[in-house]
């Protein structure tokens, strides 16, 4: 035997044999800019792992994906007692926070935070969430509450669905609702 | 930290085996990397490792998919074409680099 024997390399496991059938469905409900992006964060962190992912429009979350909204979604203070001021440790009062303004100021504060971090504005990281193989559906009550049809939708989304639907669709999936 | 060889070299890897020092790295090791994980290297794949060796020997951090897509200006889907299924690790991988630390 000779003496050139060594260990294997060690390469990264990147699960690429294994066909987990992992799929992830996230239930949007909130309008509200700072509720936008956890499941945002997570439908894309979920497609980098090569997870199978639906992001399901409902409600106020509705807003995320109708064009005449999509871009001004808004952070308000208001309601929010953990709603610190960007110096310090200082909480806003909450007897301040429904003044005039305050929500225009808040969303504009939030959306810089946001946009130095790299991270996107809603409608273009969902056109990234889209471009990794995420799925976009509506939600058929809401789309009938808020009298919006498909043409009133980004183009990517792929139908408005009942809730009866989107249990069929959900069928294996771990589910997160926002 | 654990020494592995690839391509007749000693290298420096964590414990997952991605590369821990970034002067260990050139072009032949990334293609043999590249190898070990069946992707075969093309101009196209080129074009997003030199970005991310070069945004990390400024920015110290390994990009991200987005910005790969918005600084190195390759978009998301052609990132999933070319490093299939965990496109931000694989590339990171295959440069050599730490994986990504930012969330987005």
């Amino acid at each position: 035997m000779t003496a050139t024997e060594s260990a294997p390399a060690i390469v990264p496991d990147f699960g690429d044999d294994e066909d987990t059938g992992r799929k992830l469905a996230i239930i949007c409900s909130k309008g509200n800019l700072d509720m936008a992006y956890p499941g945002l964060i997570l439908a894309n962190a979920a497609l980098g792992e090569g997870v199978e992912t639906h992001m399901f429009f409902t409600f106020w979350g509705f807003d995320m994906i109708t064009k005449s909204r999509m871009h001004n979604l808004q952070f308000t203070p208001a309601g929010n007692a953990a709603m610190h001021l960007p110096v310090g440790d200082v909480r806003l009062p909450q007897l301040l926070a429904p003044l005039p303004g305050m929500t225009t100021a808040a969303t504009k504060l939030l959306k810089k935070q946001i946009a130095d971090l790299g991270v996107p504005e809603v409608p273009d990281f969902l056109d990234q969430i889209v471009a990794a193989g995420g799925h976009l559906w509506g939600c058929r009550m809401s789309a009938d509450m808020m009298k919006l049809e498909e043409k009133d939708l980004r183009d990517d989304v792929e139908g408005i669905l009942t809730a009866a639907d989107f249990i069929v669709l959900s069928n294996g999936a771990q589910l997160l609702f926002i | 930290m654990p020494v592995t060889t690839i391509n007749g070299r000693g290298i420096h890897v964590d414990d997952e085996g991605f590369l821990t020092v970034y002067d260990e790295w050139d072009e032949d090791l990334g293609k043999a990397l590249a190898a070990q994980i069946g992707i075969d290297m093309t101009d196209a794949h080129w074009k997003v490792i030199r970005f991310l060796r070069e945004d990390f020997a400024t920015q110290f951090e390994t990009a991200t998919t987005r910005r790969v897509e918005t600084v190195g200006g390759v978009p998301t889907k052609e990132q999933f074409k070319l490093f299939p299924k965990k496109p931000q690790k694989k590339m990171a991988y295959v440069a050599g680099l730490p994986k990504p630390r930012g969330c987005v």
